[in-house]
């Protein structure tokens, strides 16, 4: 693990060109009723058919903040490192779409609920500091729907309203890679909290992505472009790659870099201009005077700070401990909640005498390959945790062999059957009896005499022929450390 | 008995509940008068037919125990009404029709009173004499091409006229004092707060706020008992201990110190305003209330400052008026054409006037010098307020600067139009309760109010000073029928 990633650069000529990045990330708050409203937020519903005259904004509708959200968007402060500012205001962003349907979002400006915090990302030379700028609370828009007629837009009111948190890092990501390990860190540590899904291909979590180059070595940033609304890691990178290479080629002509908002085409695989910063916006910024600043007291804070759960970081510390694992494998255990509570129920069913290699080589390998196959979540696995650990005791105590236990663990995936069973069952217990094992040797070499001789000779290569005639002959239920100590003997 | 639709809130209820009237004669009677009384153009929705069924309906099967027992009343046109055409007085929500109530309405209705139907106001309360109303301007019932007053000018007619018992307006800067003065009757701004806000067309946030109108004092707080209410709908609203404003009403006033801010002898105001004041202020000595000169130094800043910030949050409220979900639509070429075309045709110039102040104030590179400003100069408003009562428990001031003017007067002049809340607004500014009480007539007749500026959460307090001067005043309003043929 001492091995230096490679810094991420773009060469040209003479010149070496660093990436800045900042995100915007805009995470949908796990809740069941909308920030402002009590409008249901469950994904793929009907169209308008979670719309409250609020959400629609009907003439004398106010907004009344959901407290549940409020406590999210805390909780999800706590789990960055975060400050929590005891008193935050909602400001209203003014614009027009067709799918905003009070003329403004509600948003938090001046001064956000949650202030600077931080993120360790663990890259693979070490680990590193993102910082995290703020938090705050806001309303998600509707949804044009330009594609279902060739005169009109249709729109649908389902989402607007809905909570949003959006997290903004420090200019401190400097590649594509360290993007989306960051992305994926975040996921896990709102994953851990219960405050967000993560869920990217329902929109859950989103976001502008800030891109600048620079010469190596030089301490100014760069023109920013902003990329607006990229939904997957994959694009995100996509997307940062085209950018950075844009502006490099603009500076190497001697061009300059305008500020503007960009979109990403997936398509075709490029950024392209949205609108220049003379044209941005004037959003006209004003405390919303429907809704009170929002103050909350140490009382609250504390009380959430103690229902804040185990999160990754402090987890993969304890599970290095504890189970004396590799910070590798306990990246990859802790980097979602749900594999981490697989794991521990593994752990805990396993009783005393456990092997860690084992759980973790099991765990990552067969069962992961398993997932991965048939696209499902741990949280969906065909093998229970209960009955994995009795599968991995049973190679432990060499009831079955590594061997065996993958063909047992095959026949585990159908109903999630007690490998026990299927071991006695299928007759598919290991022979460590080593009377009967050496029978079946003697027999063996009697039968092979030329070869024997010829071991004996020296041909060492004839050994793997012994052990596997040996296994055969069991239906592969020898012992193989047994069969081996056998074979040195007798030959 | 006299006449029904001559007599106070007070004894109709009495009447009523002694069944020496049923609600179905009391309805049909100011529905008669109504019907009689379209010259004053009060109505921009009637709803009689339903308000007779409902009559009758209460008649089966009366419920005495109720503060407004079948009692018939017509509301501005800025409440939501459940399936009652809802328009603030604007083309563009002309065909709108809510599916929900307001809370300040709900609470009437379930103390037994009877919607007769929406009165005119000024287009989403925006003017001083109900002269921007899409529905056209509102006659005066003191004299022929008089205005009543705005914003709730329909509601003050239709009061003074004797079209309805009472009624409930808004004030955002002067909408329900104002109109109350200009027409001899009694109208309360309560605390910010103490009514709620959901359902009523919103004109700036932070300053509107409900409240009764009234023949007289009593009546008013009756009614004012019935709308407070806390409501968790409206964030805004506050749970505070609220009185028995009616029962609790008494003409006892005396050691209660009464301030006179001398900023609000402002240049220019007509001697017979000043002659009002110091009869007022007479007045209430005699009721044995000590007089205490005080000083509201940031007065003459308020004027400015609530034509900034009630059209800026005006210019981001009425955005949701855009076409796309309910109300006018305008057809266009595209979105941007659809919501220019619309807007333009569904709002009136005055509308669109503040609109477009709010929206430069609020503007970056404006924002600082306009909005943020405003808000410090409010803050300093308040700390008047604040200091002041130290001294004194309530605050006697003119309600307008001058009577009621001539219907297309002061149209061409907005400047002219705004200072007749010179008044009013320091009051909405700074989230206290007023009440404007009839004291006198000018030279041509008209009536003349006077305010009294209460602490947060006293409406008690300015009702029974407001109780004690009515008493002593004995304000006869002039109401010749001259429309009636």
């Amino acid at each position: 693990m001492s091995k230096k990633i490679r810094e991420y650069l773009i060469n040209r000529k003479d010149n070496q060109y660093e990436v800045v990045i900042g995100l915007e990330v805009h995470a949908q708050v796990l809740s069941l009723s909308k920030l402002f409203s009590t409008s249901a937020t469950k994904f793929g519903a009907e169209p308008n058919t979670q719309v409250s005259l609020v959400d629609a904004a009907f003439p004398g509708m106010l907004p009344v903040i959901n407290e549940f959200c409020v406590k999210q968007a805390i909780k999800t402060g706590i789990g960055l490192n975060a400050k929590i500012n005891k008193r935050s205001v909602f400001d209203r962003k003014n614009y027009f779409y067709a799918d905003l349907p009070q003329g403004y979002q509600i948003s938090q400006f001046k001064d956000p609920i949650v202030g600077e915090g931080k993120v360790i990302i663990d890259l693979p030379d070490g680990h590193k500091e993102v910082g995290i700028e703020r938090l705050h609370l806001e309303q998600d828009a509707g949804k044009s729907i330009h594609d279902l007629d060739p005169q009109n837009t249709f729109v649908d009111l389902n989402r607007s309203g809905v909570a949003l948190m959006e997290i903004v890092s420090k200019p401190d990501l400097r590649s594509p890679d360290e993007v989306s390990i960051y992305i994926k860190k975040l996921r896990s540590i709102m994953r851990y909290l219960g405050t967000c899904d993560g869920n990217m291909q329902e929109g859950s979590l989103r976001a502008d992505v800030n891109v600048s180059v620079r010469k190596k070595g030089s301490k100014e940033f760069g023109t920013r472009c902003e990329i607006k609304n990229v939904n997957s890691i994959k694009f995100m990178q996509m997307a940062i790659e085209y950018e950075a290479n844009r502006q490099v080629d603009l500076i190497e002509e001697g061009k300059t870099i305008d500020q503007e908002t960009r979109l990403f085409d997936t398509k075709k695989n490029e950024t392209r201009s949205m609108r220049s910063k003379e044209d941005a916006h004037d959003y006209r910024y004003f405390p919303d005077p429907d809704l009170l600043p929002l103050e909350v007291s140490d009382e609250f804070v504390n009380k959430l700070k103690s229902e804040i759960p185990e999160l990754p970081d402090d987890k993969k510390k304890r599970f290095i401990n504890e189970f004396k694992l590799s910070a590798y494998e306990a990246t990859i255990l802790v980097s979602d909640i749900e594999i981490a509570k697989y794991f521990e129920e593994v752990v805990a069913k396993m009783g005393k005498n456990k092997d860690m290699k084992l759980v973790v080589n099991w765990i990552t390998g067969e069962l992961f390959s398993v997932l991965n196959r048939k696209n499902l979540e741990i949280t969906q696995s065909p093998v229970s945790a209960k009955n994995l650990a009795i599968l991995v005791n049973l190679i432990k105590n060499g009831t079955i062999s590594g061997k065996i236990a993958k063909t047992v663990f095959e026949l585990m995936l159908k109903n999630d059957e007690d490998p026990q069973k299927i071991v006695e069952e299928k007759g598919l217990k290991q022979q460590s009896d080593p009377k009967a094992l050496e029978e079946l040797i003697d027999k063996i070499i009697n039968n092979n005499r030329e070869k024997a001789i010829e071991y004996k000779q020296g041909k060492e290569k004839l050994f793997g022929f012994f052990v596997g005639q040996a296994m055969k002959a069991s239906g592969g239920k020898a012992n193989p450390q047994l069969i081996n100590e056998i074979l040195k003997k007798k030959l | 008995m006299s006449e029904i639709t001559k007599q106070s809130l007070t004894e109709l209820v009495e009447n009523i509940k002694n069944k020496k009237l049923s609600s179905s004669e009391v309805t049909k009677a100011f529905i008669e008068r109504s019907e009689k009384s379209k010259v004053l153009n009060t109505f921009i929705t009637e709803d009689f037919t339903s308000a007779l069924d409902k009559a009758k309906k209460f008649d089966q099967k009366p419920n005495l125990d109720l503060k407004l027992p079948g009692i018939p009343m017509a509301v501005k046109d800025l409440f939501c009404t459940k399936n009652v055409k809802t328009t603030a007085g604007s083309k563009i929500l002309n065909n709108f029709v809510p599916t929900y109530e307001s809370t300040v309405t709900e609470n009437i209705w379930s103390e037994g009173a009877i919607l007769l139907g929406k009165l005119n106001c000024d287009e989403f309360a925006m003017g001083s004499s109900n002269e921007t109303s899409f529905f056209g301007n509102v006659q005066n019932p003191i004299d022929k091409n008089l205005v009543p007053g705005g914003s709730s000018g329909g509601s003050a007619s239709a009061v003074a006229g004797q079209l309805t018992p009472i009624t409930i307006g808004t004030d955002t800067g002067g909408s329900i004092r104002q109109p109350a003065s200009f027409t001899g009757t009694v109208g309360l701004k309560p605390t910010y707060g103490s009514c709620s806000r959901y359902g009523i067309v919103a004109f700036a946030s932070s300053l509107d706020q409900a409240g009764p109108m009234a023949q007289n004092v009593k009546d008013c707080a009756l009614l004012q008992e019935v709308i407070s209410s806390f409501d968790a709908k409206d964030s805004t609203s506050i749970d505070f201990k609220r009185s028995h404003y009616s029962k609790d009403l008494t003409n006892n006033i005396k050691g209660k110190k009464i301030g006179i801010p001398k900023e609000y002898r402002v240049d220019g105001m007509p001697k017979e305003i000043e002659d009002l004041w110091q009869k007022g202020i007479e007045y209430v000595r005699d009721c044995g209330a000590e007089i205490i000169n005080i000083s509201l130094p940031h007065t003459s800043y308020a004027l400015p400052t609530y034509y900034i910030v009630a059209p800026a949050e005006a210019s981001s409220n009425l955005a949701r008026y855009d076409g796309v979900k309910y109300g006018y639509r305008a057809n266009g070429e595209n979105l941007i054409d659809m919501y220019e075309k619309t807007r333009s045709e569904g709002f009136g110039s005055e509308v669109q006037r503040r609109i477009m102040i709010g929206t430069y104030v609020l503007s970056s590179g404006y924002y600082d010098a306009y909005y943020l400003k405003a808000q410090k100069v409010r803050r300093l408003i308040k700390n008047d307020f604040d200091e002041a009562y130290k001294k004194v428990d309530a605050i006697l001031t003119p309600s307008t600067p001058s009577s009621a003017f001539k219907i297309g007067e002061k149209t061409n002049d907005p400047v002219s139009m705004y200072l007749n809340d010179i008044f009013t607004v320091p009051v909405n500014l700074a989230g206290l309760p007023g009440i404007s009480i009839p004291a006198g007539h000018d030279a041509k007749g008209y009536p003349l109010g006077l305010q009294i500026i209460g602490k947060a959460f006293d409406e008690q307090n300015i009702l029974n000073i407001a109780f004690a001067m009515e008493e002593k005043i004995n304000f006869k309003n002039k109401i010749t029928d001259w429309w009636i043929k």
